[in-house]
């Protein structure tokens, strides 16, 4: 779903920059120092799940998980999938410096958003009703994304239009899948570690020996 | 960076770190608003020599262009069909414009051109380099550290991730394409998400042993010398040139 350099006109490029410095300077802002290693881990979570694969039919999708990092990090997932676009960028080319912008914020504010939407309602849910939201956070996450990539380039020319189109029904069954995903994932989260959506400060009880 | 080996002392590292991103982003801005072919053709053989003389290894820095290439011209495909002209070619009912054709030519060149001086001039910084010019161009430094953070835990939730497939594995799964295996994945995550939380809280503790305050000290970066000014002068003039070449 990255958009390559080349592709967006100027004010689109312009606009995105604008609005993910505005994104990311906002999810620094409220960002303890104390989370600063929580937030790294996740963002480097996100960077190793796009490179895993799940077979969908005959062919496979890579994993997104932008819903579930949203659901764990709130704003500050705007800086997390920040750096981890720059590194993917960086790394294998996906993306650009130009497009970067728009890259972030077709990926963060979705995820923002899912944040505001479903964690309350995933907090409070009975167990049964936990994968639902689950599901419809990794779900919209991506259905979003998918339609910021396709508002982006049909603000750039109409010849793109197609692609966006394109682009969304291809999505369909990522959707679905992230969605599927992301349910499962916050089951066996809140299962495994009560409160981790929660946000409770971070009090750990234990130590153990690590290389970190 | 990750993975990556990076080459030893090739010319560009005695070059100012914050020169280096900064001459990458200016040439990405020219080439991207290109409009002839001449320009984003040039500017790719620019881009080639920068890989020479960064020292990149040739096959996989190709390699990885290749990649790269497949996904843009993927991202292109529609482009021929979509855009009204002269016919070139049809398939089926579609018909592929000749001007939509040129179009597509010329973002992917402009891209490629743009992706390999990314490569050359800053995936070869040291990740700590990188850090450090991007302290040095008022970047935050909470994200500056949250950069070098997550370039350091990559490779260790990768190895949580290895370790968890591989306790699939020992169970064995196999990944199919139905709803046991979105199921399973879905815990993966799950768990990699809740060891990656144990991890942070591990890594903090570290911190907080070693002194940290909320704050870290950044080393001073490396002063701008006549050097550098120099070289930024010769890359203002290409830019220029490709600038001046388009527009004729």
């Amino acid at each position: 779903m990255h958009i390559v350099d080349g592709v967006l006109s100027a004010p689109v490029l312009a606009g995105g920059t604008v609005l993910a410095v505005a994104g990311i300077a906002r999810g620094l802002k409220t960002l303890e120092p104390d989370h600063l290693p929580r937030v790294a881990v996740l963002s480097s979570a996100f960077f190793v799940a796009s490179l895993v694969h799940v077979p969908v039919g005959p062919t496979s999708t890579h994993m997104l998980l932008s819903g579930l990092v949203g659901l764990a990090l709130g704003w500050a997932a705007f800086p997390a999938i920040a750096v981890a676009l720059f590194l993917q960028a960086m790394v294998f080319g996906f993306g650009g410096l130009t497009a970067l912008g728009v890259n972030i914020v077709n990926m963060a504010a979705p995820a923002v958003l899912v944040h505001y939407l479903c964690r309350p309602g995933l907090c409070r849910a009975e167990p049964a009703a936990l994968f639902g939201w689950g599901l419809a956070a990794g779900t919209l996450a991506i259905a979003l994304s998918v339609l910021m990539v396709g508002l982006a380039l049909a603000a750039s020319g109409r010849a793109f239009i197609p692609a966006a189109e394109l682009i969304f029904v291809t999505h369909l069954p990522v959707m679905a899948i992230e969605g599927l995903l992301v349910g499962a994932a916050v089951v066996l989260a809140r299962q495994v570690k009560p409160g981790l959506f929660d946000f409770t400060p971070v009090a750990p009880a234990w130590v153990e020996a690590g290389d970190d | 960076m990750i993975g990556a080996s990076v080459p030893a002392d090739s010319l560009l590292d005695v070059l100012d770190a914050r020169l280096r991103l900064l001459a990458a982003l200016s040439f990405a801005l020219v080439v991207v608003s290109s409009r002839g072919f001449l320009a984003p053709a040039l500017a790719n053989a620019a881009a080639l020599v920068l890989v020479v003389v960064a020292r990149l290894p040739l096959d996989r820095t190709l390699h990885r262009l290749l990649h790269v290439d497949g996904f843009i011209l993927l991202a292109l495909a529609t482009l021929p069909f979509s855009t009204p002209g002269d016919i070139a070619f049809s398939l089926g009912p579609l018909a592929a414009s000749r001007q939509g054709l040129a179009q597509a030519g010329l973002i992917a060149l402009q891209a490629n051109a743009a992706i390999l001086a990314l490569f050359a001039l800053v995936a070869s910084l040291e990740t700590v380099s990188l850090g450090r010019a991007l302290a040095g161009l008022q970047v935050s430094p909470k994200l500056v550290q949250l950069l070098l953070m997550t370039v350091r835990y990559i490779s260790v939730i990768e190895r949580e991730y290895r370790s968890l497939r591989l306790a699939m594995k020992a169970r064995a799964f196999r990944a199919r394409s139905d709803r046991h295996t979105w199921r399973s994945f879905g815990y993966l995550f799950g768990m990699l998400l809740v060891r990656s939380f144990d991890r942070a809280e591990r890594i903090l503790i570290a911190m907080k042993c070693r002194g940290f305050d909320g704050r870290f000290p950044v080393a001073e970066h490396a002063r701008f010398n006549r050097r550098d000014l120099w070289c930024g002068l010769g890359w203002l003039a290409v830019l220029g040139l490709l600038i001046g070449i388009d527009r004729i």
